[in-house]
């Protein structure tokens, strides 16, 4: 008898689990390794469900995926990085509109010894063709990011035609900021970082910041309710709840509120028109 | 559970076994009779296994019949292997396991199996696991196992050959006691001191071949062929 | 990293069972793994003891077939899966992806092969020593099914085993279909993989010590109880 019992027991725990994830309120976003590795979303996301009863489920990609994540239904709010992709989304109709939430900045993170000798330089155009001059070692994301897309730009900015000068010193890891960092701290070279994942990165090393404060190197975070009438899953309600929260005063003030080491790593400008 | 008509005798004529062009097992005419101690004898490699296995359907002839008496013969012959298989749990289980492919109810099993253990003197062994048993247990509960779905023949292929004389005797013992009560067994050995102990009826093979089918008296006394004659004299090298 | 972290960080993450967000990861692990494998065994047995019975036109294709998906890389498992999932794919009405039921539906895909295979081995092994026996009971190969996979189960144990280690080490496929979310379907090994990208390596290594401890009891439970069980009957 003891037998029979021991296999019932069996099949009722390879059972139960499939039943018991309970489904209580929640909304699905989808959002970029760089909220996620920070961790912002460790911040703020607790005061939100605090005050709403809602879950908030992250699930953290890099922009394109992100964006391709809502184009298929999979999600009910993107809150990424990439204004132009951005603006396309809600183009499509995939979203009726994308609000500006907050910024930071890119910096460019190298070597100490800085090979290419670049640190402290405020140019990030100057800095990026002394890399490519010097052929020096630069991990790029290679994984359509935000961090990613943004890098592209800077090349194009710097007057590069990246198809025509890279070589193997230019190294697309595919992965998220995190993993470019660890690649860029264990090869000595440069990569393009948001400021709050490097401000958060444990593994520094022997990386330090080489260029920053340049203009071109602001970060806008914009956040987007996935269109309803596209995609009937969508939970409109709870989503766009989520979006006004986050633009509204006390949002603003828990995104401020964010700070690592006595650094504040994101800058709420959801009131900026032209963000 | 036993039918009215007997499945025996039981015949077989012209019966051939041929694989791969080789031929294994040849029996022109021979007869399993009701109530006769049928002791198939021969040498290791005679053909006494594949002859039991023809008989009892686990192998079909490429030539020739093999005819039970009775219809619906399949499930009034059962056999006990040589080497036969404990099922990875208790005594009891092995026969409740053997009844219930046999088509008994969950309750008619159990209430059978304990008849079965207690007649053959398993009873004090119900919940051990079969496969720790000694050799000779094995064979009785192999035996009990066959016996349980009360079968009107029991093949045995050499039941004996791996116990001790002790043992050994308590097996014949089972076997006379299971003839006493109606069931016709056919058995194989080459132990000829075990078959002159058993036999009322003699196959004798060698090379594949049933060369002498008899009673034991004329087969013992009286061989009709060169190849028993040596086998009785051990003097048979094969 | 600094080196003389390493042990005092293992020793926190251990100590940090205590800390219910942490067991809360170490929890669903078990439990999307279990379910996994536990289904993946109630299907798998006798499917793969059907695959060695069984005989039918093209049963050597499927052999090498369920072979080969054992190898199956878990980022096609997971993308497979996901696609299926998906809200534009053809299952997405079930609202499962991201999901810890997708993490188990991925992690199933993934096991199957191995306990359909390993199953179709051990049963087709023990058909050759029972199939004499068994014919002469009087059982078919339909019906011979139950009693090999009860008379095989210690060596299933082992089979079992070998899915649970495939599924708890496993991180490409249900990053894709669970997609870490912090506290719904963030999973041993997710976690580790979170950790690394954020630089905490001496977190990463006592995530990962913890995991290596787990399977290193699983297994060794099973081992003892399927040793036991083998010992005692024989």
């Amino acid at each position: 008898m003891l037998r029979r019992t021991l296999i019932t027991a069996a099949v009722a725990i390879a059972l139960a689990p499939a039943a018991s994830f309970a489904q209580d309120r929640f909304i699905t976003v989808a959002s970029t390794t760089s909220t996620m590795d920070s961790g912002l979303f460790g911040h703020i996301l607790p005061i939100f469900e605090g005050k709403t009863g809602i879950k908030v489920r992250v699930v953290a990609q890099g922009t394109g995926q992100a964006l391709d994540t809502g184009r298929r239904g999979d999600a009910d709010v993107l809150f990424v990085h990439a204004r132009a992709q951005e603006l396309k989304f809600v183009e499509e109709g995939y979203s009726t509109k994308r609000l500006p939430v907050m910024y930071n900045d890119f910096v460019v993170v190298g070597p100490k010894a800085d090979p290419a000798g670049v640190g402290g330089t405020k140019d990030v155009a100057a800095a990026f063709k002394a890399i490519a001059e010097k052929k020096i070692p630069f991990v790029s994301r290679g994984d359509k990011s935000g961090t990613h897309l943004a890098e592209v730009a800077l090349w194009k900015v710097a007057g590069l035609d990246l198809a025509a000068v890279r070589g193997e010193w230019y190294r697309e890891v595919g992965q998220g900021m995190g993993a470019a960092l660890n690649t860029a701290g264990a090869m000595g070279a440069y990569t393009l970082s948001d400021r709050a994942t490097w401000i958060a990165f444990k593994n520094k090393g022997e990386l330090t910041i080489s260029v920053e404060g340049d203009k071109r190197l602001f970060n806008q975070y914009g956040v987007m309710l996935v269109n309803p009438a596209k995609f009937p899953s969508v939970k409109a309600a709870d989503g766009q709840a989520f979006v006004d929260w986050l633009v509204s005063k006390e949002g603003q003030d828990a995104i401020a509120g964010y700070k690592i080491q006595g650094q504040q790593l994101f800058f709420p400008n959801a009131g900026d028109p032209n963000a | 559970m036993r039918a009215t008509t007997s499945i025996l005798p039981l015949s077989l004529d012209g019966v051939a076994l041929e694989i791969d062009g080789r031929l294994l097992l040849a029996v022109e005419r021979a007869e399993i009779r009701k109530g006769r101690r049928t002791v198939v004898l021969g040498p290791n490699g005679a053909g006494k296994t594949l002859f039991l296995k023809l008989c009892h359907g686990l192998i079909r002839p490429t030539a020739g019949r093999i005819a039970f008496a009775g219809d619906h013969a399949d499930r009034r012959h059962a056999m006990v292997f040589q080497k036969p298989v404990m099922l990875r749990r208790s005594v009891e289980a092995n026969l409740t396991h053997a009844l219930g492919l046999a088509g008994l109810g969950f309750f008619e099993r159990r209430r059978r199996a304990t008849e079965v253990l207690a007649t053959f003197g398993l009873a004090d062994l119900a919940r051990r696991p079969a496969r720790v048993l000694s050799g000779g247990e094995q064979q009785r509960l192999a035996i009990a196992r066959a016996a349980s779905v009360d079968p009107e023949l029991l093949f045995l292929d050499e039941p004996a050959s791996a116990l001790d004389p002790s043992a050994t005797r308590r097996i014949e013992d089972l076997l006379g006691e299971l003839h006493a009560g109606g069931l016709t067994w056919v058995m194989t050995t080459h132990d000829l001191a075990q078959a002159r102990r058993l036999a009322d009826d003699v196959l004798f093979f060698h090379g594949g071949r049933l060369l002498e089918a008899a009673p034991a008296e004329t087969f013992f006394t009286a061989p009709g062929t060169e190849e028993a004659r040596a086998f009785l004299e051990s003097r048979l090298f094969w | 990293m600094n080196g003389a972290d390493v042990p005092t960080t293992i020793l926190r993450s251990l100590a940090g069972f205590a800390d219910p967000a942490f067991l809360g990861i170490v929890l669903l692990s078990l439990k999307v793994t279990l379910s996994a494998v536990g289904l993946a065994g109630l299907v798998g047995f006798p499917l793969g003891a059907a695959l060695a019975l069984g005989r039918f036109p093209g049963r050597g294709l499927v052999i090498v077939v369920v072979n080969a998906f054992m190898g199956l890389p878990p980022v096609v498992a997971g993308l497979a899966v996901f696609l299926l999932l998906s809200r534009s794919g053809p299952f997405g009405g079930l609202g499962l992806l991201f999901t810890p039921g997708a993490m188990m539906v991925a992690q199933f895909v993934l096991v199957l092969p191995i306990i359909v295979a390993l199953t179709r081995q051990t049963i087709e092994d023990l058909w050759i020593e029972y199939r004499d026996q068994l014919t002469s009971m009087g059982a078919d190969r339909l019906r011979a099914i139950p009693t090999l996979l009860w008379d095989a189960r210690f060596s299933l144990v082992t089979t079992l085993l070998a899915g649970l280690g495939r599924a708890s080490a496993e991180v490409g496929a249900i990053l894709i279909v669970g997609g870490n979310i912090a506290g719904f379907t963030r999973t041993m090994t997710t976690a580790i993989a979170l950790e690394t990208s954020k630089g905490d390596l001496p977190l990463a290594l006592g995530l990962g010590a913890v995991l290596m401890t787990l399977t290193f009891t699983i297994n060794g439970l099973a081992f003892s109880v399927s040793r036991l069980g083998a010992r005692y009957a024989g």
